[in-house]
């Protein structure tokens, strides 16, 4: 319960359907003269304040759980790694890969749970498949669909039939305080939101060139090259204008070198992805290519795709028509369309593009 | 439920419950001159008059406060205000590092925020005060010591400290010494004057009073400046409106503690050494900390190794059994005892730690009750607390 209105419903569903239920807030901040103080995120006291009490409300036991360290190990460090090698990577999508469906859940099971229920926007059912929120301008899928079989059999989303305005209705009907609460959108152990910055406090300054992809001449400098993400317009500073006029993107990073690369818009188009350690929880993923579509970023457009395994176990994705700002690191999500939801496939960590 | 958390807050004595309503039902500010302040002038006065009967003291010296933290407080901080303005030199608090943090981290923000020097007695490992480690540190540093404080019994632990001894050492050295006796009233015998201490923290809710209502006895010689200040209530000492309702419940509570102490102390001690005898039975690796002997009567303390006790608890209260892991910050995220690191525990053996225990109403059937589930939770806990060490 993070204290947000989501899981404060999706915890009072799961008590109306007669489970035993216990409330668990986590503490995720090892500092918390840094990340517990901001006013946003999903680790203040406030936001502890709050969990406790829809727990009240909900008349369920609550507890904390510290953990603190495996966050910073697992998803912090994971996440300022990822910047530094040049991917951009999804903090929220690694924390339920390793925090919230694999840390809890272990000792929730261990300590006699069967499942752990969240307030994710997504559609879990009988049939075991991952689908698509109703409400598909909060779906949370794309960061669920990280989850293998064994997770998601020990997972709940009571939310995935409602949307979010159902949600806060049900919230203002229950009295639950948290029912006004805005949303989240930012990193949580970012708390000004400025990611730049939390980079470049843990990387330090790295002054590097930014060059033209086409002629290879340098266009301006910048002072770490983990601040660029690919299809980035905003932010690049190059003093020359193009010849032609028209707006440069980041088209690749190279750590090794430390450059930034540029270049029009149309370079930024993709039509092969390739991603490692595919997960793949609805069976055997097809060696031969499955048709389906794939998400290549959150709340990113959907492609229609062929994908399928290659000899080194990697996935590879061949788009149907080519698709910009495809950045490495992020997930590529496979889905097959269904008027019941689309169904998560299974999910990958994008590593190059072409 | 059963309930083995009365060292958080025990319930309420049916006398000193009437008592509060009767009184709450009045009308009368204490400071008013009219009838209906002087009537409740008058309900204060003979509370002051029997508390300070109950703990050997006069009086005058009963500060009545809103309870352990502000007569903690207001003991450190007001102790050493005084005694720095008289001479300068007087910068060093000299404190038990097994204080609750009402003492503790009153002596760290001095520390921080007005220079003083903060000397922490360590204890042994029963979490035991050496009345020779005091001389020890006031012989080097004696002139410049503001105040030593030392709790009179453990909340955590229960270990009870040689108060008179360690008061006679500071005497010695012409210094006052406060103590935090909010666990050790009603528990074991506890007299102000023969203990020899400058001043005493006592508190309504451990012992069968109001929460919210306690009382600092503060020797008539020791200067003590004010945290609140305002009225001049209290000897000008402690500023506000006395709550004439609580402190006559308080007073009512204190009364009873300590006329049946001796009575209780058996009766209880007796249940608490069948929990400690069977629990150690049912789980042979449970580690008893604490003194065996010097401790409170209702305190029982293990560590239970390979287990969180933040584990053992969570499971304890789904069956309905209410203990205490000792310690928690405000986010409600438990940091290992710093009690038990004082005493030489390891990081382990502070997290995998519990507290039982037991007061005026518990029974044969609370222990009963613990014994019969807690193999199979901490068998649970065990298994939850492996899962962690091999992920991480």
């Amino acid at each position: 319960m993070s204290g947000g209105v989501d899981s404060a419903v999706a915890a009072a569903r799961a008590v109306e359907a007669g489970h035993d239920v216990t409330g668990v807030h986590l503490a995720l901040a090892r500092n918390p003269q840094t990340y517990r103080t901001g006013a946003r995120g999903c680790c203040t006291l406030e936001d502890s304040r709050d969990a406790r009490r829809a727990a009240d409300v909900l008349g369920i036991p609550f507890y904390v759980w510290d953990l603190a360290d495996r966050f910073h190990e697992d998803v912090v460090e994971t996440f300022v790694a990822e910047y530094a090698a040049g991917r951009t990577p999804n903090p929220c999508l690694r924390c339920n890969e390793k925090i919230k469906f694999a840390a809890v859940l272990d000792r929730a099971v261990a300590l006699g749970f069967d499942a752990v229920v969240t307030g994710h926007h997504a559609r879990l059912g009988p049939d075991g498949l991952l689908r698509r929120s109703v409400d598909e301008a909060k779906d949370q899928s794309y960061v669920l669909a990280v989850l293998t079989r064994e997770q998601l059999d020990r997972s709940v989303f009571p939310l995935g039939d409602s949307t979010k305005a159902q949600v806060r209705a049900e919230a203002a009907r229950r009295g639950l305080a948290v029912a006004e609460k805005p949303d989240s959108h930012d990193i949580c152990f970012i708390a000004d939101g400025d990611t730049r910055g939390f980079l470049a406090d843990r990387l330090g300054e790295a002054p590097g060139d930014i060059v033209d992809a086409g002629t290879g001449a340098v266009l301006g400098a910048h002072s770490g090259a983990y601040a660029y993400t690919v299809g980035q317009r905003k932010g690049l500073a190059l003093g020359v204008p193009a010849p032609d006029g028209r707006p440069r993107y980041v088209l690749s990073i190279t750590p090794k070198t430390n450059t930034v690369t540029v270049g029009p818009a149309e370079a930024l188009e993709v039509s092969t992805v390739t991603a490692e350690r595919p997960v793949w929880p609805t069976g055997q993923l097809p060696a031969a290519g499955l048709d389906c579509e794939v998400q290549l970023r959150a709340h990113g457009q959907v492609v229609p795709a062929t994908v399928g395994l290659t000899d080194d176990g990697s996935l590879r994705a061949d788009l149907r028509r080519p698709v910009r700002g495809v950045a490495a690191g992020q997930a590529i999500v496979a889905y097959r369309p269904d008027p019941a939801g689309d169904v998560v496939l299974g999910s990958a960590t994008i590593s190059t593009t072409a | 439920m059963t309930y083995l958390d009365h060292a958080a807050t025990t319930p309420m004595l049916e006398e000193a419950l009437e008592a509060y309503v009767a009184t709450a039902r009045e009308v009368g500010n204490p400071s008013s001159l009219h009838a209906a302040g002087r009537c409740a002038r008058r309900r204060v006065e003979e509370s002051r008059e029997r508390v300070a009967a109950a703990l050997g003291a006069r009086p005058s010296e009963v500060v009545f406060t809103g309870g352990g933290t502000e007569s903690d407080n207001l003991a450190v901080k007001g102790i050493f205000w005084a005694r720095r303005a008289a001479d300068p030199g007087r910068v060093r608090v000299v404190a038990s590092a097994v204080e609750h943090h009402a003492v503790l981290d009153s002596v760290q923000w001095l520390a921080q925020r007005e220079d003083a020097v903060a000397n922490l007695l360590p204890v042994g490992e029963t979490g035991r005060l050496d009345p020779d480690g005091l001389a020890a540190v006031l012989d080097a540093h004696a002139p410049q010591v503001a105040l030593v404080t030392a709790m009179w019994a453990n909340n955590e632990v229960g270990t009870v400290q040689p108060i008179a001894a360690l008061a006679e050492v500071a005497a010695a050295y012409g210094i006052p010494f406060h103590t935090d006796a909010v666990q050790a009233v009603g528990q074991v015998p506890v007299d102000f004057a023969a203990s020899g201490v400058a001043a005493l923290t006592v508190t309504g809710h451990k012992l069968g009073g109001p929460i919210g209502v306690g009382a600092l006895l503060l020797g008539r010689d020791v200067d003590c400046t004010p945290v609140l200040h305002g009225g001049g209530q209290e000897r000008d000492v402690r500023s506000g409106t006395l709550d004439a309702a609580g402190i006559v419940a308080f007073a009512v509570a204190v009364e009873a503690a300590v006329k049946t102490q001796q009575e209780y102390a058996a009766r209880v001690a007796a249940l608490r050494d069948d929990l400690v005898a069977r629990v150690r039975q049912a789980v042979p690796e449970a580690l008893y900390n604490g003194d065996p002997v010097g401790r409170l009567p209702g305190n029982a303390h293990f560590s239970f190794p390979g287990c969180e006790g933040d584990a053992l608890l969570l499971l304890l209260d789904a069956q309905e059994i209410a203990c205490s892991t000792g310690s928690a910050c405000s986010a409600g995220v438990a940091q290992p005892s710093h009690v038990l690191l004082a005493m030489g525990a390891d990081d382990d053996r502070a997290r995998s730690s519990l507290r039982f225990s037991l007061g005026h109403t518990s029974t044969a059937d609370d222990v009963d009750a613990l014994v019969a589930v807690l193999p199979g939770v901490v068998e649970r806990a065990r298994r939850a607390g492996a899962v962690k060490s091999i992920r991480s």
